[in-house]
């Protein structure tokens, strides 16, 4: 049973990476005022790119890096739009995410079909070897250490430095942090591609690690999940991040459950995902002057800086 | 003349605008003698499973009679497929396929308003003057991989990794783990829900679970490869569905389960071309090739060959029927008696699981 119980927390930090990197991505995005609705189209670019540079490199480096590259590059269009020509954000982040399933599927067209090993796993020397807790925490590939690395370096950038501190000034009153001299639409502007970056990169871990292949639209809705977490956690890294991993540990206890034949009726075990996660955030984020803090109050504004 | 319109629609309504668009580019260019046939698939065309199949017999259709298509893929069942339906029909296509069970209702409705043109709607039971059923008898290859479980798995526990409690999908499970308990009167079937046919992460995470919890063995009852690469992963072996994963799984796929419907679309876009089209109801089998198989894979010894191709052939000269008493039910309740078989009437509403089915089946 203990192997078991190894193996299936395995399997939830594999559920859950994908869902930290895009909705960390995403609430860097939305803090700095900008809702971008486009993470699926982002993440599916990220998971045909970063395929097709393995499958032609063979390196996984490159894999990845490209993987985020298509991700921010997908997420410059819509930056230029919204930002440069004052696009409406909402109707053009759905747009990125048409987009961004088309075109990965032509991209993608000779490439369904092949097989892939996916990422080496890299254990740590030593800690690995920890019985239990090495297995759990130290036996991974290069991308989940990397969304560890990822939510403690975006929430203390968010708490406590001083670039955190503008681009929450950014999202909170733009014209505000303009008239002190911020260069809002620089900031913005970077803002959209780290959160464009971080969508790539969990495109590129469902078509290198999570599964690795490619097929069409094969993030298959999380990119949605990941925007309704950024919004249900309240703009709070540390609860993203828990909401992720409530939502990929729900999803695969529910499968194991299943599995083990318990007598629930399969659709309440498939609707249980999705309820918890999101009775679970709004319970710990009632306090509605938090929520106040916390929500970028420019959010999906457009902002003019001659005005 | 050959004219393919490739949609995407993905967020219902936003790309509403985008589909009547497109297929309205291809009315201009169809003939008077020309027939012009629609697709609407549940899936991408490239998900390699289940859709690339149908996909395989639109093309097919372009190819032998001329006729010109449009498929639009990646439909939600519901609301949306009505409306994608109805925007086919109403653009001048003569014959549309509609390849999923939760289109039936919406196929219905758009076919009794278009009275002129021929629907055909794949894994149905309801039928119109102007609209035909089709499937084909998946659980006789059910039959035949599941007697190579049987005979292959060590631990007598096979995952099975099902989409939607629908009578399809439960009569699959219940002709697999027959087929199985003939050889191994104590093999157990494990199936996992995953509400979709298509999550090639959450079919793979389900087959971890599956493997975890002990099962040797994976058989999968939704679209994508993910579950036999996982399978290929962990050291164990499994079936392709719809078509041929090999690629996915070189050790691991013992045999995939092929559907083949070209020579079905062929027949029924030629028969409207000749005006012969008449509604109807098709279910058929390994017997004429709408349900196939992939080669057996090297780790499937003689023996089991042996024992599978027979079990084959008892299918098509009738001497084996998948579903052949005693059959009981998960609750110990004999349903029939040695020798007697179950009706098409029985299959084709099943819900219910035969004994050594693990899982609750929700209603």
């Amino acid at each position: 049973m203990g192997e078991v119980l190894i193996a299936a927390v395995l399997t939830i930090i594999t559920a859950a990476t994908p869902l930290v990197y895009a909705s960390i991505g995403e609430m860097i995005s939305e803090k700095a005022g900008v809702l971008n609705l486009g993470v699926e189209g982002m993440m599916l670019m990220g998971a045909v790119c970063g395929f097709a540079a393995v499958n032609a490199t063979d390196s996984s480096a490159i894999g990845i890096i490209v993987g985020m590259l298509a991700g921010s590059g997908l997420s410059l269009i819509f930056a230029v739009l919204v930002l440069g020509f004052q696009a409406t954000q909402v109707a053009t982040g759905l747009a990125l995410t048409i987009f961004g399933i088309g075109i990965s599927s032509l991209i993608g067209q000779d490439l369904v079909g092949i097989a892939y090993d996916g990422l080496p796993k890299l254990p740590i020397p030593g800690l690995s070897a920890i019985p239990v807790a090495g297995k759990l925490l130290f036996n991974h590939d290069i991308l989940v250490y990397g969304s560890f690395v990822l939510i403690l370096v975006v929430s203390w950038f968010l708490r406590s430095t001083r670039s955190g501190l503008i681009l929450r000034a950014v999202g909170d009153s733009h014209d505000a942090a303009h008239a002190i001299g911020y260069h809002v639409i620089r900031i913005r502007y970077m803002a959209i591609l780290f959160g464009g970056a971080m969508s790539g990169l969990a495109g590129a871990y469902l078509s290198l690690s999570y599964s690795p292949l490619w097929i069409e639209n094969m993030s298959a809705g999380r990119g949605w999940i990941a925007l309704a977490l950024v919004v249900f956690a309240t703009w709070r890294p540390w609860r993203v991040f828990t909401g992720a991993y409530l939502f990929g540990g729900i999803t695969i206890l529910q499968l194991h459950a299943q599995a083990l034949g318990i007598g629930v009726p399969a659709q309440v075990m498939s609707m249980l995902p999705y309820v918890a996660t999101i009775i679970v955030l709004v319970l710990i984020s009632q306090d509605h002057n938090k929520i106040k803090l916390n929500a970028p109050a420019c959010i999906g504004k457009p902002f003019h800086p001659t005005s | 003349m050959r004219k393919t319109t490739r949609l995407h629609n993905v967020i219902k309504g936003v790309t509403g605008v985008l589909v009547a668009s497109t297929i309205m580019f291809s009315v201009s260019t169809a003939s008077a003698e020309d027939a012009k046939v629609g697709f609407v698939y549940v899936g991408p065309v490239g998900d390699h499973g289940w859709t690339y199949r149908h996909d395989l017999g639109r093309q097919a259709v372009e190819k032998e009679t001329g006729a010109e298509t449009t498929f639009v893929e990646s439909v939600e069942e519901g609301a949306d497929a009505e409306r994608v339906i109805r925007k086919l029909a109403s653009s001048g296509h003569n014959i549309i396929f509609t390849t999923s069970f939760g289109y039936m209702n919406p196929t219905l409705k758009v076919a009794k308003q278009f009275p002129n043109v021929k629907f055909e709607h794949a894994t149905g039971y309801k039928q119109a003057d102007n609209m035909a059923t089709y499937s084909a008898r998946f659980y006789e290859g059910r039959a035949v991989i599941g007697t190579i479980a049987g005979m292959m798995s060590k631990t007598g526990v096979v995952g099975y990794i099902a989409s939607f409690p629908i009578p399809e999908v439960v009569r699959g499970i219940n002709a697999f783990a027959l087929a199985m308990q003939k050889v191994n009167p104590d093999a157990v079937v494990k199936v996992v829900w995953v509400n979709s046919w298509y999550d090639p992460g959450k079919e793979g995470d389900a087959a971890k679970a599956l493997i975890d919890q002990g099962a040797d063995m994976i058989t999968q009852h939704t679209d994508s490869p993910a579950p036999l690469q996982v399978a290929e992963q962990r050291g164990v072996q499994g079936f392709g569905q719809a078509s041929d994963m090999s690629a996915f799984a070189p050790t691991a796929q013992l045999t995939a389960i092929i559907d083949d419907w070209d020579p079905y679309y062929v027949s029924r876009v030629k028969a409207v071309m000749d005006g012969t089209w008449t509604s109807g109801d098709v279910w058929e089998g390994i017997d004429t090739g709408m349900v196939g198989f992939a080669p057996y894979g090297d780790a499937v010894p003689a023996d089991v060959r042996a024992a599978a191709d027979a079990v084959k052939q008892g299918i098509v000269d009738g001497s084996l029927h998948p579903f052949t008493g005693p059959i009981t039910n998960q609750a110990g309740e004999q349903v029939i008696g040695e020798g007697e078989t179950l009706d098409d009437g029985v299959l084709l509403s099943m819900d219910w699981y035969v004994q050594g089915v693990q899982g609750e089946l929700g209603q």
